[in-house]
């Protein structure tokens, strides 16, 4: 027996950006929301990011992951707001039927409006094709925190990280204080994929090389990790032949890209973005299909919990407008053009100021970000350095936009 | 002599030239804020980090709760306070925000629970 019941709006997701987008959703006046966690406990990924610098946008103070996600947490518990825990979301179609396997069984939630906030999910060793054996030490760098954060395992003594992302280097760190030896970090573009301040204090602050335009190119040992290969690649990425070293070490961790999590966004038939392998959403955080809307890292990877926490809060006000009749139409399709990765929206109304959020394709000094309309400039951005590893946002005016004509976006170097 | 830096106080990681005689800074460019000059003072002279950790609990639903210093501490102490960390064992329940063990080494800072651990069923 499939226990069936609905609610006006459900949050799938209950991690940092599920549980800033009910509340959000619920201080409308939405009090019929509910939210859907597959873990034991709410806060999501933040349970296990015990380090600190959470929070300094949002609440002027350096929190810890658990502590950011705790104020959210009381806030859910003050304003009564249901949520339920061990409860794996199975099934989403597009007229908005959820199916959840729960410890009472299967659940069906029909939903008026459904919010996606899965969050994302870490490029494995599979996806990287690293030639060499199966040996046990190789981890991604989310799985070793949980076992180091969370569980209280040790994962090895001597290690080698490969990528620069954020995680990868705070577990340089967390690997060190616990009394491992970090080795290096390589990682294959040209420049790092991870924060400025992380190089600083995750790795320079404790004397851990980084490698740039470097890789792993052999995974060596048969049951315990013994080593791996390292070449250095050329500017087409590509390992250059007589560049390979041998690093000794037991744990290889993999810090190499975040994907987001978008099987059930799939399943509802939710167009999605190649790029940032997040549902295509409008100004309103609406994917294509009508009612279900999305935010947070599944949307689009973020560097920053703060502006999770503010993008999954911007929906609320459209979802209670839809859910109250229906939101304007969104004609104005926005375009990343050189320089720029991608932009999240995709589509915007033009009927409301909206805030543009993207990536550099690299690092560039004295950029001038522009946006055009019909040859116009809409938008202009000017920053002294912008890299990949941060997250660009630029504010455009409804009253600068005429027409349906779409907005492009690009980056200029100011001489 | 002259140092550039990346600072670490907030995740805009300005990249800040300093220029500074013994420990006394002469000039500071490239912060954006108040607090990147007094992150590039404290470079020159005692650099300061947070530390991040965590301490084992009896009789939780949890092994661990995570801690951190309530301010950050000397970077030359951070692996001694880091040994106090691990030689500590706390008893469920244990309270978001409660004092685990009073100004650390006289460092002048606390480490506190960043995370509530009811205590098991039993």
């Amino acid at each position: 027996m499939i226990k069936k019941i609905h609610r006006r709006a459900v949050v799938i997701g209950g991690g940092p950006a599920g549980l800033a987008a009910a509340i959000a959703i619920h201080d409308k006046g939405v009090e019929d929301v509910m939210i859907l966690e597959r873990e034991p406990r709410l806060g999501g990924i933040l349970n296990q990011c015990i380090h600190d610098g959470f929070g300094l946008t949002r609440f002027g103070e350096a929190l810890s992951g658990p502590e950011y996600a705790g104020r959210f947490i009381d806030l859910v518990n003050e304003k009564h707001i249901e949520y339920l825990t061990d409860c794996m979301v199975i099934g989403l179609t597009p007229e908005k039927v959820i199916t959840a396997a729960t410890r009472e069984g299967l659940l069906e939630i029909s939903a008026d409006a459904v919010i996606l906030s899965m969050g994302c999910r870490e490029r494995p060793r599979g996806a990287m094709s690293i030639p060499g054996d199966r040996p046990s030490g190789v981890f991604t760098a989310g799985v070793a925190q949980a076992y180091i954060n969370k569980q209280d395992l040790m994962i090895g003594k001597r290690a080698v990280i490969l990528g620069s992302g954020d995680i990868g280097m705070i577990m340089a760190r967390r690997l060190t204080l616990e009394g491992a030896r970090v080795e290096a970090v390589f990682e294959i573009l040209p420049y790092p994929s991870g924060l400025p301040r992380n190089i600083e204090q995750c790795l320079n602050d404790f004397g851990i090389p980084l490698y740039l335009s470097h890789t792993v190119t052999r995974i060596n040992g048969r049951k315990r990790l013994e080593s791996v290969t390292v070449s250095e690649v050329g500017p087409d990425m590509k390992p250059i032949p007589g560049t390979e070293k041998i690093w000794p070490c037991d744990t290889l961790i993999l810090s190499v890209g975040l994907i987001p999590e978008n099987e059930l966004s799939l399943q509802a038939g939710v167009e999605l973005d190649p790029v940032t392998r997040g549902p295509v959403t409008d100004e309103n955080c609406q994917t294509s299909v009508p009612g279900i809307f999305a935010c947070g890292n599944v949307l689009q990877v973020h560097d920053l919990v703060d502006f999770v926490s503010l993008e999954a809060e911007s929906l609320a006000g459209p979802v209670k407008e839809y859910l109250d009749g229906g939101l304007p139409d969104c004609r104005i399709p926005v375009e990343a053009g050189n320089g720029v990765r991608y932009t999240v929206p995709r589509r915007i109304s033009g009927g409301k100021d909206v805030t543009l959020s993207f990536r550099p394709s690299s690092p560039m000094r004295e950029v001038c970000y522009e946006a055009f309309q019909d040859g116009r400039v809409v938008s202009r951005l000017r920053l002294k350095k912008a890299v990949p590893a941060v997250m660009v946002h630029m504010d455009i005016k409804a009253s600068e936009l005429r027409g349906e004509g779409p907005v492009k976006v690009v980056a200029r170097i100011e001489e | 002599m002259k140092s550039e830096y990346i600072c670490t106080v907030c995740p805009n990681g300005c990249e800040l030239s300093v220029e500074y005689e013994g420990e006394t800074m002469i000039s500071c460019t490239g912060n954006l804020c108040r607090r990147g000059f007094e992150y590039a003072k404290s470079m020159i002279t005692d650099p300061m980090r947070s530390v991040t950790s965590s301490v084992l609990v009896e009789g939780g639903v949890m092994p661990l709760v995570s801690v951190r210093t309530s301010a950050p501490v000397s970077k030359k102490r951070m692996f001694d306070v880091v040994d106090v960390v691990k030689s500590m064992k706390v008893k469920a329940p244990v309270v978001m925000g409660q004092v685990l063990c009073e100004n650390v080494l006289g460092l002048g800072a606390d480490i506190i629970a960043t995370r509530t651990v009811e205590a098991a069923e039993k």
